[in-house]
């Protein structure tokens, strides 16, 4: 006498149905053929259209131009780069540029949406109404607009640069950019550069270790003093050792121009400005959300448990708001950096300026150019979304643990 | 008696009051509680009092106080000329108004662009209010009538037929395509490996194509009848009628619905052919005028209502693709709406304005303006299936399954029970979607058409009006038409997501 429930019969057919059809059955599959014959045929008139209007206009196919001579210059490089060097390194520069003033961007844009948020969620009702304004002003004016009105307002009213404005004497911003104080390397750098990692890594481990042993057998390490040690210390001995790092160059005002120190040009100065102003007021936005989003017991729960306010905050708070406000950060960030392609506009040679700009024009291949600029583009965001979706299954699993 | 009297005890005067409590409300109270509550706080006011000096006060100079109000070019908005430091210098707002809001659209045409204009507030107005009735014919007439006749009324022309001629066109279009793409296969078929199994595939092909060039014989036939006629486009126009009349008759359900169906169908014709006789569509319509003659705010609200009514039905189309349950349709979908997400809007523009004309025939050239639409309505539309795809996933299971239970199809449930109430649930970001997209019309400029900015950054280089201050007015102008826009818009979205919250609060 066997109670067990009786195996279904195995439904080849079936299952095949649903793999191949979905519910629809034989129908989806019939709908799938249909619209893989569509997809088709427009494939197909795309491709032969394009290979007859190529051909009319005698554009060439191919990725042979990226070892061909580009031609031009570019007013920013990180790496050397000539008019004589190659389509292939135009790229390289343009993408290098791009990632920069995304850098750049994502870190003041951090700092100051978080000032906002903190501005909009204080207590005193005039600073929480100077950040409602600034939020809304920033993002109810399109951001084509703000570039331009940095770039083609303000920076072209400031003085040259005999007269420019200087911060402390020690960076000064003119009609012709920004002017910071250059750090250059000395003999001292790679034994200094070295301990720092070292002591970051060594701070890190301990860190690690500290942590287990909270964890696993309650027992609370102080390690402050040691990190403290590893991290300024390390590097302070091998300054001791092997002479300063690196000294830092001021900007002198010689003659109608300044010498020395780093000039940053004026369109990176107002792509930065308007980009980071922009996406602050969106951060500020979604940090607000995410710490209104933690319900007020928690903050005195902490109280109640004897932390201190800080303590409270640190450990109760912010890791939750954390995960309310990760999320929508990173699509703050990428947007930033899909958004710094407005730089074609004032001619900041970033990626989509140099090679869907100027390097389309010298070359007429428009197909070859688009699709990898487009595809820079893709690959940044899918890589970044690959990486939110490791981050959010993780929080969900120490969710549910 | 006069002992209990006296023992009892009775109070003979009022107690002497208490002083008021502290004032929470009104502005002292706001002072003292929110402002000067606290040494920092104090502190804090005092920033933010400190901010707002040095941002309010020199904007309100520079807009007004310092402002130079009337002259006839540059010479009266120079510091050495009016004897003040000079704020904004709004005579040049006065002389290049019609170029910010018209372009380079002729003089003698410009009642169009006013017209089309009202027309659309009249109809877009009692849309937002929700009181208002008939919402489905006002939605209508906005979404489906008022984008022809504004195509119509802006650009100008005629149309050479109806619906019979249009239908015959398309299909011969497709007809030649599907045959030309046999004749390919076949000549491929001489010189490839797998030449068998070409020759079969290009002749199957071919054959497809000439039994639908047989199937569509009538329609062309009966076309190319109407083009010989003197008045073909009210013959055409009849026949279509009849036709789609016929059809809805008989899917609404014939007599036994009461013909409702038919009257619709018939008073819509009837719209249509007055609107084709008041703008005599019929011979010619209105002198043409070259998108590239627009600009300057027309241009901006032409994309902007443009991408706002295509991008719905991709968006929607897309997100119901995205959640079907058939592999093939799911994986497109996604594919496509991962693709245009994951691009910038500048590089989606750069493709429909260099890359798109070169997959066109090349006797088939589409206008710039209409390029830069198809880019947005795209871009667009991916991002609206995102949020409707929102909304479709906040309907429980249950209304799918107690639409199954009622015997419904597919298209039935998503229509008339899934659908209406995914829409109502995200209103507000389609409205927020909205708002970016109005404030990325912006970057049409980048792809040389003239928008609002455009225009605003070509009118810079008139030397006539050059001075220190003409960048600050003019962005100070485009600026403020900008924030109406938006933070109108966003406004009515937070109006709509309170209401339709009613019954949520508390």
């Amino acid at each position: 006498m066997s109670t067990e429930a009786r195996k279904p019969p195995l439904q080849i057919a079936l299952k095949i149905r649903r793999l191949l059809g979905g519910k629809a059955g034989w129908n989806g599959v019939a709908v799938q053929f249909a619209f893989a014959a569509v997809l088709g045929w427009i494939a197909y008139e795309i491709i032969s259209n394009a290979r007859a209007n190529l051909e009319n206009q005698h554009i060439a196919t191919g990725f042979g131009f990226l070892a061909n001579n580009a031609g031009f210059d570019v007013n920013q490089t990180l790496i050397s780069y000539t008019g004589s060097d190659t389509f292939l390194r135009v790229f390289v520069v343009g993408l290098l540029n791009t990632l920069v003033v995304s850098v750049v961007g994502i870190v003041f844009s951090t700092l100051i949406g978080f000032i906002v948020a903190l501005c909009r969620l204080s207590p005193n009702w005039l600073l929480s109404r100077v950040g409602e304004i600034y939020v809304e002003i920033i993002r109810n004016l399109p951001l084509l607009f703000q570039i331009l009105f940095w770039y083609l307002a303000v920076l072209a009213a400031l003085p040259n640069p005999r007269q420019s404005i200087s911060f402390l004497g020690i960076a000064f911003i003119s009609n012709r950019g920004l002017v910071i104080p250059q750090p250059i390397g000395q003999a001292g750098l790679e034994p200094f550069l070295a301990a720092l990692g070292l002591g970051i890594a060594a701070a890190l481990a301990l860190r690690i270790y500290a942590r287990r042993a909270l964890f696993q057998r309650g027992q609370m390490i102080r390690i402050w003093p040691y990190v403290l040690g590893l991290v300024i210390g390390l590097p302070l001995v091998t300054m001791v050792v092997s002479g300063l790092p690196f000294t830092v160059e001021l900007p002198q005002l010689k003659g109608f121009n300044f010498a020395g120190g780093a000039r940053i040009i004026p369109e990176f100065v107002a792509l930065t400005l308007a980009l980071s102003t922009y996406t602050a007021a969106f951060i500020a936005e979604i940090v607000r959300a995410g710490i209104l989003s933690v319900h007020a017991g928690q903050m005195e729960a902490g109280a109640s448990l004897g932390l201190s306010r800080g303590a409270t905050l640190r450990l109760i708070v912010v890791p939750q708001a954390m995960r309310v406000i990760v999320p929508p950060l990173t699509n703050q960030y990428l947007n930033l950096t899909k958004n710094s392609s407005l730089a074609v506009a004032i001619g900041y040679p970033d990626l989509f300026s140099v090679w869907a700009g100027t390097s389309l024009s010298q070359t007429g291949q428009a197909i070859e150019i688009i699709t990898t600029t487009m595809g820079v583009y893709l690959l940044i965001s899918l890589i970044t979304s690959a990486v939110m979706s490791v981050y959010s299954w993780r929080l969900s699993r120490s969710l549910g643990a | 008696m006069t002992d209990i009297t006296a023992s009892s005890y009775v109070r003979e005067d009022l107690v002497t009051e208490r002083p008021a409590p502290v004032k929470t409300t009104g502005f002292i109270g706001l002072l003292r509680t929110r402002l000067l509550n606290s040494p920092t706080n104090i502190l804090l006011t005092i920033v933010g009092a400190l901010l707002l000096w040095f941002t309010i006060i020199p904007s309100v100079r520079f807009l007004i106080v310092d402002a130079v109000w009337s002259g006839q070019d540059r010479t009266a908005c120079l510091a050495e000329n009016a004897g003040f430091t000079v704020g904004a210098c709004w005579p040049y707002i006065q002389a290049k108004l019609p170029q910010l809001i018209y372009g380079f659209y002729p003089e003698a045409e410009r009642w169009r662009v006013n017209l089309a204009l009202i027309v659309a507030a009249v109809l877009l107005l009692p849309l937002l209010i929700p009181r208002l009735p008939a919402k489905g014919l006002n939605a209508g007439l906005f979404f489906f009538a008022f984008p022809v006749v504004a195509f119509f009324l802006l650009r100008g022309g005629g149309i050479q037929g109806f619906g019979v001629s249009w239908t015959a066109g398309l299909l011969e279009l497709f007809d030649d395509s599907i045959i030309s793409a046999g004749q390919v296969l076949l000549s491929l078929s001489k010189t490839s490996a797998i030449a068998p199994l070409l020759w079969v595939v290009g002749n199957l092909v071919v054959l497809v194509g000439t039994a639908i060039h047989w199937l569509i014989f009538p329609l062309t036939w009966l076309r190319d009848q109407l083009q010989g006629m003197g008045q073909s486009v009210w013959v055409d126009f009849a026949i279509t009628t009849a036709f789609v009349s016929l059809i809805v008759f008989v899917l609404g359900g014939g007599m036994r619905s009461g013909g409702r169906a038919l009257a619709s169908s018939i008073a819509t014709f009837v719209a249509m052919a007055i609107v084709i006789k008041l703008m005599g569509l019929d011979h010619g319509g209105l002198p043409i005028v070259a998108t590239n003659l627009w600009g300057g705010l027309l241009v901006t609200l032409v994309v902007s209502v443009t991408g706002i009514v295509t991008s719905l039905p991709i968006g929607i189309a897309l997100a119901l693709g995205r959640r079907a349950s058939i592999p093939l349709i799911r994986i497109f979908s996604i594919a496509f709406i991962e693709f245009w997400r994951g691009v910038p809007l500048v590089t989606v523009l750069f493709f429909a304005t260099y890359m798109l004309p070169l997959f066109l025939p090349g006797n088939f050239t589409v206008d710039g303006l209409v390029r830069a639409l198809i880019g947005i309505a795209l871009f667009t539309g991916a991002y609206q299936a995102e949020n409707v795809r929102g909304g479709l996933a906040a309907i429980p299971r249950g209304q799918n399954e107690a639409a199954a239970a009622l015997g419904l199809s597919w298209w039935k449930t998503t229509s008339l029970i899934v659908l209406p109430q995914a829409l109502r649930h995200v209103i507000p970001n389609l409205v927020n979607s909205f708002i970016s997209l109005f404030k990325d019309t912006s970057l049409v400029s980048i792809v040389a058409l003239f928008d609002l900015l455009g225009s605003l950054r070509a009118s810079f280089s008139d030397p006539k009006w050059s001075t220190p201050s003409t960048a600050f007015t003019g962005f100070a102008f485009a600026g403020i038409i900008y924030f109406i826009f938006c933070f109108g818009m966003s406004r009515y979205s937070l109006f709509v997501e309170r209401r339709l919250n009613v019954h949520r609060r508390n």
